[in-house]
């Protein structure tokens, strides 16, 4: 970083402090401190009778080798569509962008479901079903980490290899992948987090052959009640995980180079280039229509029969004298858009401060980047029970308030929100900086005038990601949330969890709504174009 | 006006600087001339105040400043790479300096018309930087770093980058610039005609060390 | 300067936010005059407002000047296991819903606190048997029995069975699917109702060869009944023999579209579970007296009517009157199985550790 005879000219240390303060009092309240006390008085206990660790090796082993065939699947899988959508422009390229984003915000409740229908039954309860299942929520990582990357890779670059006489193929595996390199680590780093940790998808799809270690913990948590088994195996995904964060962004970090700023995507020129943008472009089609479209249809699916009145009865509290649903759906999108609101605000809010803490100061800013990455390795059960059992005391009696709902979004949220800002940070030149303090502006006012402005795109995309991520949010909401406070994949869980034709298709109905919600916003955001291009 | 003094200064172990010391007086147009990679941009760093020297001293009309941030030095820059703010326009650029210096509204406004015109951009104040052509650029910079009339202007291969023609035409121009406005101004170059054709005095680069 | 503006609102917005959820979490009111809210925990099926059955809450409001917040804590397991975690410092006065199979958890666990409600004599004497220290009191009751797809059964000439013993015949090969006990309370009941039927003993044999007769096991209850079972109406599912509950017949029929008139699943009465469900006062209560007068609301006559249509289960009191569509397509089957809570809750992890080597490794 920053020579430190160059320190002259940088905000003081108190200054970061105090950015630094309000992102390290988030993690620390909503985080460290209920997963802590969980564990402590949990473990203290000591396991009831049995051992936690019986049965759990198959399990384990089953998720690590899951979550590593996802892993590299989605990263040979999405590497055409984030190399076509990164250096070729043309019509409806905006719109492929945000289909392969909208996949990675949607409830997996809903998702699973349209899977079942599309696979033949000798998928159902396989692992193929669930790795499937993975690659298609995870493509967008790599469109997003890669493809971002690869727009800085000079064209000339491969160019000068060619004339130097490398194949193309030669030339991209000598030239354009280890200049990938680190966004590959980080993309494989969130897969395999994601895929790791994976809780809906395996229930739904990988069946009860096929538990995780999240599932695991969830089942003993929650339907055998042993917490301290369930906080053991916790700690044990946790560490494993931090390990795998930490080995990875290491290995990311040696293979970083500079790189020149953004060369322009351009149009497809050739009949090769044209057919290779065609093919992607109906594979993301294919891929990510097929499941959307199969949802959707659903939704017009009443009984067997076409029909509209999944829709038309939205708002029908009674469906027959004295018979409701018990769900209201239209003032589930209520909440949930207010939710995404909030989360957005804080999640933005506290993004914005940790990112600037992180850019500011090397060592501490790892160890705050990576304390903001632990809440998407740790099981949701955990953290829920954790607050339940740390915030049952005045003044902080936080259990039946519903605003932990928003805060719990916010905290899956922040991580994303600040790779995206961190990615602008550090591309902003140094000289940029310097310009401002020799034209007379303050430290203060040039890391203002310079970094803090600079975020204005990342923030409103960083913002509308964070809002799709609360629309989406199925695990912690379950834990968290109480009555009043019914988001939408909540609704469509409690929907298909009732016998009948016409809560089944409203399920379908509200999922539609929430797929429709989660596009606009990202779109209009900008999220599909800006968001996580750190590498 | 100014001196600098024994500057040392190494990275990694290798000194850039080796108790090099200039002197500059009011008025005066230097030119240090010098091979790529010398180390003159450091010295220019050091001299702005965006650097700490290992050892040796600044002196502005003989005060001591080699420890005074930046921003209180009032000595400009103009970058090699221009580093004009991606999200402000033209005016909003040139304007930025007089901001900092908390000059009333109405006489930036003045100002950013004045530097304009000086530079030959009327018209341009709400394009946006990123597109301007590279003399526009260049001249853009210029009137930035003018803007807040430095005491002391410092400028980093200012013409680097441009094709023979424009790097003939700017360099006109921006003798004529410096001279109108009488600014004190170092300049580095590795160029002999256009180091020649700038300055007052030219200075070459091992010249400022002791062998 | 105009992103200057946001960037401070910004800032401004969270700092307004922050202030807000800490002064919010600092209120917090007790005692006076009149008589205090309360909290009725219930899983997540329990309708939060707009039904019936809220309307009916909102009658006792009116009648008595106690507010009822209905607090929703996850499906029942989790919600025993939240209770568990917070005896003595409730989340809320009032529970609903804890299921005879998580009885002795909750029991074990000090959850609740005595009481003998008004109208306890009303409620079926079977009922009141399983609690007989009065911590809980049984409000309603379903049966978890095999369904079957009338019309598969028909198109295909195939008699449905008619007991658990068939399910194990060539005919109904690859036919059944069942939920993992482990993961789902139906699957859990149907578990205890073929523990019951073969004894101690008998049940790992039963199901290897339910295993080797091709059946298919999933996670949740959701995932059985809409996306495999053939009989669900529109259903791409293909197995007609499905685990639910006794009341999903009536329940295809009420929330069918367009309205139909006959049930296009039915219930294999001989292989139900019994399902008791019960409500009991939380031990730390700061308001018993209040929450004392909401236990004896919901066994009342006039809660206890809303309870078929609302949450698909047969109500405690044995003078509450069905809507036709249950008489008409619901079973209460006539000898259910059953199983000592106590045995329940000293055998149900072992039971599901064994399930899971015989069926699913």
């Amino acid at each position: 970083m920053d020579d430190h005879r160059a320190a002259l000219n940088r905000p003081p240390r108190w200054f970061f402090a105090a950015i630094a303060a309000a992102p390290v009092l988030f993690i620390t309240v909503l985080y460290a401190w209920p997963v802590s006390t969980l564990l402590w008085t949990t473990l203290r206990r000591g396991a009831s009778g049995r051992s936690p660790f019986d049965h759990v090796a198959g399990i384990m082993w089953f998720t690590a080798w899951q979550a590593a065939v996802s892993t590299v699947l989605t990263l040979v899988v999405g590497a055409f569509p984030a190399y076509v959508l990164a250096r070729y422009s043309f019509r409806g390229r905006r719109l492929l962008m945000a289909a392969t984003t909208v996949p990675f915000v949607l409830p997996t409740v809903v998702v699973g479901a349209a899977f079942l229908a599309l696979l033949p039954t000798s998928w159902h309860g396989t692992a193929q079903a669930m790795i499937l299942a993975h690659v298609f929520f995870n493509v967008a990582v790599v469109v997003r980490l890669v493809g971002s990357m690869i727009a800085v890779v000079p064209h000339d670059l491969i160019g000068a290899a060619r004339t130097l006489g490398a194949s193309p193929r030669r030339a991209a595996r000598l030239i354009m992948l280890p200049l990938l390199r680190p966004a590959l680590w980080s993309a494989g780093a969130v897969i395999f987090l994601f895929s790791f940790t994976s809780f809906g998808v395996a229930k739904l799809l990988g069946g009860p052959t096929h538990p995780t270690l999240e599932v695991e913990i969830a089942r003993r948590a929650t339907q055998l009640g042993d917490v301290s088994g369930a906080a053991a195996l916790s700690a044990v995904q946790l560490v494993a995980l931090a390990a795998v964060i930490f080995w990875t962004t290491r290995r990311g970090r040696r293979a970083a180079v500079e790189l020149p700023g953004a060369t322009a995507p351009h149009r497809p020129r050739g009949p090769r280039e044209r057919r290779m943008v065609g093919a992607v472009s109906a594979g993301i089609c294919l891929l990510v229509g097929a499941p959307i479209v199969a949802l959707v249809s659903r939704s017009f699916h009443v009984g067997g029969a076409w029909s509209v009145s999944a829709w038309t009865k939205l708002g029908t509290a009674e469906i027959r004298p004295g018979a409701g649903l018990g769900v209201d759906p239209l003032a589930s999108v209520g909440t949930s858009l207010r939710f995404a609101v909030i989360a957005a605000l804080i999640a933005t809010a506290i993004g914005f401060f940790a990112a600037m803490a992180i850019n500011a100061s090397s060592r501490f800013g790892k160890l705050l980047d990576g304390g903001l990455m632990l809440p998407l390795a740790t099981s949701a059960v955990t953290i829920g029970l954790g607050m339940l059992i740390t915030f049952d005391t005045p003044p902080v009696d936080w259990r039946a308030r519903w605003w932990l709902v928003p805060l719990g979004h916010a905290l899956v949220a922040v991580p994303f929100v600040v790779r995206a800002m961190l990615a602008v940070l550090r591309a902003i030149p140094r000289d940029l900086r310097a310009a401002a303090a020799t034209l007379g502006a303050t430290p203060i006012r040039a890391w203002w005038q310079v970094d803090a402005r600079a975020l204005r795109r990342p923030l409103l995309a960083g913002a509308g990601f964070s809002a799709a991520i609360s629309l989406g949010e199925f695990g912690a909401t379950t834990i968290l949330t109480r009555s009043g406070s019914e988001t939408l994949p909540i609704a469509i869980g409690r929907l298909l969890g009732r016998a009948g034709a016409l809560p089944r298709a409203q399920a379908f109905v509200l999922a539609t709504i929430l797929l429709l919600l989660s596009t606009v916003i990202i779109m209009a955001s900008g999220s599909h174009e800006r968001l996580g291009s750190d590498a | 006006m100014l001196d600098a003094r024994d500057l040392v200064i190494a990275f990694d172990g290798r000194r850039a600087l080796d108790q090099l010391s200039l002197h500059v007086d009011a008025g005066e147009i230097v030119a240090v001339l010098g091979p790529s990679g010398a180390g003159k941009s450091t010295l220019l760093r050091i001299i702005a105040g965006l650097l700490l020297p290992d050892s040796g001293t600044v002196t502005l009309d003989g005060i001591d400043i080699t420890h005074r941030p930046a921003h209180l030095r009032s000595i400009g820059m103009m970058f090699q790479d221009e580093q004009l703010f991606p999200h402000l326009d033209v005016a909003a650029n040139i304007a930025f300096g007089p901001r900092m210096h908390r000059w009333p509204s109405a006489e930036i406004a003045v100002r950013v018309d004045e530097l304009l015109t000086l530079v030959g951009l009327v018209g341009f104040g709400d394009r946006h930087v990123d597109r301007l052509s590279g003399g526009e650029k260049k001249r853009v910079a210029l009137a930035r770093s003018l803007a807040p009339r430095p005491d002391l202007l410092l400028l980093d291969e200012p013409l680097t980058g441009l094709d023979r023609e424009l790097h003939d035409r700017v360099m006109v121009e921006l003798a004529d610039v410096l001279r109108t406005a009488g600014t004190t101004a170092i300049l580095v170059s590795h160029d002999r005609d256009e180091a020649a054709a700038l300055a007052s005095r030219v200075v070459r680069w091992h010249d400022l060390q002791p062998a | 300067m105009k992103i200057f503006g946001l960037g401070k609102r910004f800032s401004a917005v969270a700092m307004v936010t922050v202030f807000a959820i800490l002064s919010a979490g600092c209120g917090s009111s007790t005692s006076s005059g009149k008589p205090s809210p309360i909290t009725l925990v219930a899983y997540d099926s329990f309708p939060a407002e707009k039904t019936s059955l809220n309307s009916a809450l909102d009658e006792f409001t009116k009648a008595t000047g106690i507010e009822v917040k209905i607090a929703i804590a996850g499906d029942a397991g989790t919600m025993v296991t939240k209770a568990t975690l917070t005896a003595g410092n409730p989340e809320g006065d009032v529970m609903w819903g804890v299921d005879n199979t998580l009885l002795s958890a909750a029991l074990d666990g000090k959850v609740f606190t005595k009481y003998e409600p008004n109208g306890w004599n009303a409620i079926d004497t079977q009922l009141t048997a399983l609690v007989p220290g009065h911590e809980l009191t049984p409000v309603d009751f379903g049966d978890v029995c095999i369904n079957y797809d009338i019309g598969w059964f028909k198109s295909h000439n195939v008699k449905p069975p008619a007991s658990l013993d068939d399910l194990l015949k060539p005919e109904y090969k690859d036919l059944l699917v069942v939920e993992n006990p482990s993961t789902s309370s139906p699957g859990l009941a149907f578990l205890m109702a073929t523990i019951a039927h073969t004894g101690d003993t008998g049940w790992q044999d039963y199901w290897k060869a339910l295993r080797s007769n091709g059946v298919e096991v999933v996670d949740s209850w959701t995932t059985a009944y809409d996306d495999e079972f053939s009989g669900a109406a529109g259903s791409t599912g293909s197995r007609p023999l499905v685990v639910s509950y006794g009341s999903s017949p009536p329940a295809e029929v009420i929330f069918a579209d367009p309205p139909r008139t006959d049930a296009p699943t039915a219930v294999v009465a001989s292989t139900c579970f019994r399902q008791v469900e019960f409500t009991g006062i939380l031990r730390g209560t700061h308001h018993e007296t209040e929450a004392r007068k909401l236990v004896d609301f919901l066994i009342s006559a006039q809660f206890q009517n809303e309870l078929p249509l609302n949450l698909f289960v047969y109500p405690a009191r044995t003078d509450s009157t069905l809507p036709p569509e249950f008489t008409k397509f619901a079973v209460i089957a006539t000898n259910p199985f059953s199983i000592d809570p106590a045995d329940i809750a000293a055998n149900r992890q072992k039971w599901q550790d064994e399930w899971t080597t015989i069926v699913l490794r």
